[in-house]
């Protein structure tokens, strides 16, 4: 086992020296996945038809008449948009997760430390249970995500600063609130409607449409450009306050910036899919296992895994039985062994 | 380059820094020294610009600090930390490179006078062979060296240290000090914390002592450190005597070991 791990670190060194190469070939890898991935399913369709009903929708000059309209129906109106929002809820949970552990100086960190997920599961609880409300249960779930970080954030801060301690601290006791809240909510919800808020909060992509991705596309795409920009403040700042500063990076404003960036990418992803786990906290891992621990490559590296690992995930829950598995757990059945391993071959070196 | 004057600062409602005035040219080495509690910290934390003291005015090169922006002061002085935890197993190299942040626009892509800088600093240090390692697994002296190498990429007038030897081996201890006299000697004011007072007497042009609270003294250490201040501050608990031409401070009362003395 030890060995193992000391030998794979040696291959994986060749990516560190090419990073762009690296990232080129990650790129490539999500693509041809995606393309897999979405002729996977109750019915199968090989590759190179997906990819040529996927182009004959995005490019103007050929309408695919000659492909069937069943495939049609199949590819462009379930599975792209499905395939695409597993893509983005990779970008947004991985990113925002790279960002929070170079933020907080602690690769154990996830993007759900500061309660975004507990606020926005009494959120999608509420909305579940109170259906006429005037708000969506996506809408819900994204306000009051936003709502506990705010709130963790408010009681952390004293005199203009945000120490770290009180922010995990007070990270926990939003989350543990709004945990009770949820609590309350499945206590007196009706059957039917307890069923529901179970499945939501366990994550899934099962109503994906491109309503959905037309939603989450922005967020995902620009949240993930300013992050990446930042990557470089990133490194500095996972030095810690006073070194930042030192360094001429203000680490208040910074840590401001990304902090809120990733929540509300964050909050994109959990509103529209649920709670999916583990994507945040082992991604970034993997990334830095493969690119070493630059946050300039770290972050499009998690992206691009946080992406890869989603599609998969998902392929895995929707046809691996009968019915749909909540994929929420298969991203935990497979990323547990994981960290296992890391943990174990990490007492060398990562 | 660095001038203090007539600095307060009181945290809870008690006193530490009271009416501190000092200055450090450039190319000198000023040791800051003190008992426990004496305030160190505090006034180092003042001219860095962590906190902002109650009384007083702080200048570098004769602009007010109060005036710059966090940016501006990184590219005037350079701080090096007592310890250094890093989470992320970072290259020697590219933390060296950091240093370089202040003098970096726009997405912060470092230059090839970046990447020079950085190169020029670890020669400076000694610690070229080690560019690839990841600074966690280096001892605490090499630690140390290349924090000061990221300093000296930083490229500014002046470098603050906090205790930069408190956690070090006796062979790195001198490795460390010698390391930063050859860069004062060469134009960079230096502002370095010390609990030792030898360390001080040895290796530096001139020191700030404080008690509680305020100024002790200041000046040249081979003048400064006398009997009667180390009584000041330490209680008793120390002699001054003379190797070579330097002061070396011995705990008071020192005898050969007892078994031995008995003739055991």
């Amino acid at each position: 086992m030890k060995l193992n791990g000391k030998a794979l670190l040696l291959k994986l060194d060749f990516l560190k020296q090419n990073k762009t190469a690296g990232l080129t070939g990650l790129a490539l890898l999500v693509a041809g996945t995606a393309c897999f991935c979405m002729g996977t399913g109750a019915k199968y369709i090989p590759a190179a038809m997906v990819g040529k009903t996927i182009f004959s929708h995005i490019s103007g000059f050929w309408d695919g008449s000659d492909i069937s309209p069943l495939y049609h129906t199949i590819i462009w109106k379930i599975r792209t948009p499905r395939a695409l929002l597993a893509i983005m809820t990779g970008v947004c949970l991985a990113s925002s997760g790279a960002v929070f552990q170079g933020c907080f100086k602690n690769p154990l960190v996830e993007p759900y430390i500061l309660g975004t997920s507990s606020g926005a599961a009494f959120g999608a609880a509420l909305g579940i249970m109170f259906p006429s409300f005037f708000m969506s249960v996506q809408m819900l779930a994204f306000a009051f995500a936003f709502l506990a970080v705010g709130l963790a954030y408010t009681m952390a801060r004293t005199r203009g600063e945000t120490p770290l301690v009180n922010l995990i601290l007070s990270g926990i006791i939003t989350g543990s609130i709004f945990t009770a809240l949820v609590g309350i909510v499945k206590y007196l919800a009706r059957d039917e409607a307890l069923r529901e808020i179970v499945f939501w909060l366990m994550g899934g992509f099962y109503y994906a449409g491109w309503t959905d991705v037309s939603l989450m596309l922005p967020v995902a795409l620009v949240g993930f450009l300013i992050l990446w920009s930042h990557g470089w403040k990133l490194n500095i700042l996972s030095m810690g306050d006073k070194e930042a500063r030192a360094l001429g990076i203000d680490p208040e404003k910074n840590k401001f910036i990304l902090i809120s960036l990733s929540t509300l990418m964050t909050a994109a992803a959990v509103s529209s899919v649920g709670i999916i786990p583990w994507v945040g906290l082992m991604i970034p891992h993997a990334a830095r296992l493969i690119f070493g621990p630059d946050h300039r490559v770290v972050l499009p590296a998690s992206a691009l895994l946080g992406a890869l690992y989603l599609l998969i995930c998902d392929t895995i829950a929707r046809t691996l039985t009968q019915t749909e598995i909540p994929v929420g757990i298969i991203t935990s059945l497979i990323g547990a062994p994981y960290l296992f391993f890391l943990v174990r071959t990490r007492g060398q070196r990562m | 380059m660095l001038k203090v004057e007539n600095l307060y600062h009181a945290f809870n409602r008690r006193t530490i820094l009271e009416d501190i005035n000092f200055s450090v040219e450039k190319g000198q080495l000023c040791g800051l020294f003190g008992p426990n509690g004496s305030g160190k910290t505090t006034l180092f934390q003042c001219c860095l610009g962590f906190i902002r003291p109650d009384k007083g005015m702080i200048r570098f090169l004769d602009k007010d600090i109060r005036k710059l922006t966090i940016r501006e002061t990184a590219q005037h002085v350079a701080y090096v930390p007592q310890h250094h935890t890093q989470p992320f197993p970072f290259q020697v190299e590219e933390m060296v490179l950091m240093g370089r942040t202040p003098h970096m626009r726009g997405f912060y892509k470092p230059a090839k006078k970046d990447q020079a800088a950085a190169r020029t600093a670890m020669e400076r240090v000694g610690i070229s062979n080690l560019a690839r390692e990841p600074f966690d697994i280096l001892s605490g002296g090499q630690q140390q060296l290349v924090l000061i190498a990221r300093a000296i990429a930083q490229g500014t007038d002046m470098i603050f240290l906090d205790e930069p030897t408190s956690a070090l081996d006796f062979r790195n201890q001198t490795l460390v000090w010698k390391a930063l006299r050859q860069i004062a000697d060469q134009g960079t004011g230096i502002l370095a914390c010390s609990h030792d007072p030898n360390h001080v007497a040895w290796f530096c042009d001139t020191t700030v002592v404080l008690g509680s609270p305020g100024l002790v003294a200041k000046g040249d250490p081979s003048k400064v450190f006398s009997q009667q201040l180390m009584d000041e501050i330490y209680k008793g608990a120390c002699e001054v005597s003379h190797a070579m031409d330097l002061k070396i401070i011995l705990p008071s009362g020192l005898t050969r070991h007892p078994a031995e003395a008995a003739g055991c």
